[in-house]
């Protein structure tokens, strides 16, 4: 009976496994221009869509130590899961939602068991520019204010499911329009909390980071991605954030 | 990944920097503050106005505001997604003494989608706490300044894109009161004028989004006091008695528009210009940019409604900035005659 919910989990996780999209990658002309206006983005591998709650229960079923009530408290705060109904249960959430209230250390250990890693700052927006038919969008102020409307909705929990919105040119899922997403170098984003800064940032200037002058600055929906990231710490969770990963191209 | 550790060794250096300056310089600064009476502040939602201080020494005053992002009529059948400081636009007045150590605690609720922080004009210090409150939503951050500078101003959130938080009604005022107080009058009012951006004309109906080219562009779809059509009319109207010497603390949050602040039926005896402690004497019509302020004060003659405005009147008329304050009491034919129509003399 054992053997048999075990074999039944793996092919449920097989048949809903995700899918890593290649991406040839190419120069990137980035909102964050910490090494220069345009970057080069190295091919890589980007999951089709974000984390889902049930992705996630299989992931905590093997690794129990990333249960809630278990977890270490450095590697999450208070918020994490919270909405799940038990450890274990993700419901009133929905199977097929992103998983959210998630602490960025919580989001490394996943895309380790799927041997990946969060995305790159880069890699992330590299794919966020696309549409379902453009590599790079964001000269279409339509499409900019669509993206841009998801901001100004209440952020409604539980969440909707992914998939629902049509995939954009490289076959990935819900850039745009559904949750904020984990980047695995957050923390160096340096914006700096205080947006309008344009110099004198001697600590950040070590770094050779970002002061505030963020290239794309009509790209709102972008900026406020990167202010999110700006004032998070590894182990805070937000209701509305998630995560998927990337691999290299091999 | 070269970023990341960079940013981590940087980060800890920093740390210990702090703690190391904060065993010497602060102890001094620790024991002062110690001896401080602490109060929480009173804040009250606009158009009402914290009660005077009347205390004469200094104090440690706590402020919590809780950053609201709430769904509410911009005008009546039109909504829009508002970020506000305390669930009003604008949010909470603050109200301070010159010489006050304030600790202002910033909620982000859990619920909410946004970043957000604070930046006080009346604050000196970079940013003006602009980046120690930088909060993820379900975060709390705490600062201390010390108000050293009496006056009106403006608060507002400082995270990008800042003209987006702002048109979304992110702004307020805190009064820091000189240490001799301000002159008692019979009522104090609180307006703020701010400008909106919505892909629909002014009314257009249903639920209204923030438009950036518009915001970018400057053109306004709504130009407003206190953050909706209706907040100073009808049953919202502001009151007084006729010969009540009134206090209006007026301030622009912007994010665009400067504000040309009349009210058609009076004249100020007093403006406290840009939110200073000079004035001006006898004034029509008192400009006050986004960011800034001015405190007037007039005497209420005759009854009746008076009609505060932008003087750039087609804001007034199609955008929204207009409100009243109903006066009431005897009337004085002496200073305010009735009308007397007749026909012209046909000869």
């Amino acid at each position: 009976m054992r053997a048999l919910g075990i074999l039944a989990l793996s092919l449920i996780s097989s048949v809903f496994a995700a899918d890593y999209m290649p991406i040839a990658g190419g120069a990137l002309r980035t909102a964050l221009p910490t090494d220069g206006e345009t970057v080069q983005v190295a091919a890589f591998k980007l999951r089709s869509r974000p984390v889902n709650n049930q992705d996630y229960l299989i992931f905590l079923k093997n690794t129990p130590q990333w249960q809630r009530g278990k977890i270490t408290p450095l590697f999450a705060s208070s918020g994490y899961l919270a909405s799940w109904q038990s450890a274990t249960d993700y419901s009133p959430n929905h199977a097929h939602a992103p998983v959210t209230q998630i602490s960025w250390f919580a989001a490394n250990a996943y895309c380790a068991s799927e041997q990946a890693q969060l995305p790159t700052w880069y890699q992330w927006e590299f794919v966020a520019t696309a549409d379902a038919q453009r590599k790079d969008a964001r000269n279409d102020p339509l499409w900019r204010a669509k993206i841009l409307k998801w901001y100004a909705e209440p952020a409604a929990m539980p969440l909707a499911a992914s998939t629902q919105q049509a995939a954009n040119i490289y076959g990935v899922y819900d850039m745009h329009q559904l949750i904020w997403e984990w980047v695995e170098d957050f923390n160096g984003l340096f914006v700096t909390s205080d947006s309008r800064n344009q110099g004198d940032q001697k600590l950040l200037e070590t770094c050779g980071a970002a002061s505030l002058s963020l290239g794309d600055k009509e790209n709102y929906a972008i900026l406020m991605r990167i202010a999110l990231l700006a004032a998070l710490n590894g182990q805070d969770t937000v209701n509305t954030l998630g995560f998927r990963c990337a691999k290299p191209m091999q | 990944m070269k970023l990341k550790s960079c940013y981590l060794n940087t980060k800890w250096a920093f740390k210990s920097l702090l703690v190391f300056s904060a065993l010497t310089a602060s102890s001094a600064w620790a024991e002062t503050e110690a001896a401080l009476p602490i109060e929480t502040a009173v804040l009250l939602a606009p158009p009402n106005v914290p009660p005077a201080i009347t205390r004469k020494t200094p104090a440690k005053v706590i402020v919590n505001l809780t950053v609201e992002e709430m769904v509410r009529e911009i005008t009546p059948g039109t909504k829009y997604m508002f970020w506000t400081f305390g669930g009003t636009v604008p949010g909470k007045m603050i109200r301070v003494r010159e010489g006050d150590t304030v600790e202002l605690n910033l909620m982000n609720l859990a619920s909410s989608k946004l970043p957000h922080n604070i930046d006080l004009h009346a604050v000196s210090g970079p940013g003006g706490g602009a980046s120690q409150t930088l909060i993820a939503p379900g975060n709390q951050a705490k600062f201390t300044f010390k108000a050293l500078n009496p006056g009106l101003y403006v608060y507002h959130c400082a995270t990008a894109p800042v003209a987006m938080h702002i048109a979304n009604g992110m702004y307020g005022m805190i009064l820091v009161e000189p240490k001799e107080g301000l002159t008692p009058v019979d009522k104090e009012y609180y307006v703020m004028q701010g400008d909106f951006y919505t892909p629909g004309v002014f009314g257009a109906g249903g639920m209204q989004p923030f438009d950036m080219q518009k915001s970018i562009d400057e053109k306004a779809s709504y130009v407003l006091f206190n953050g909706a059509s209706n907040s100073l009319t009808g049953k919202n109207a502001l009151t007084a008695k006729v010969n009540d010497k009134i206090r209006i603390f007026f301030g622009d949050g912007g994010p665009n528009l400067l504000s040309s602040f009349h009210i058609i039926g009076a004249v100020f005896d007093k403006v406290y210009f840009e939110g200073g402690l000079k004035f001006q004497e006898q004034v029509q019509t008192t400009a006050v940019p986004p960011g800034g302020s001015a405190i007037v004060e007039f005497t209420t003659k005759v009854p009746g409604n008076l009609t505060l405005v932008d003087h750039a009147l087609s804001r007034a008329f199609h955008k929204g900035a207009i409100g009243i304050m109903s006066v009431t009491g005897d009337e004085r034919p002496e200073i305010y005659s009735k009308g007397i129509h007749s026909k012209l003399s046909t000869k």
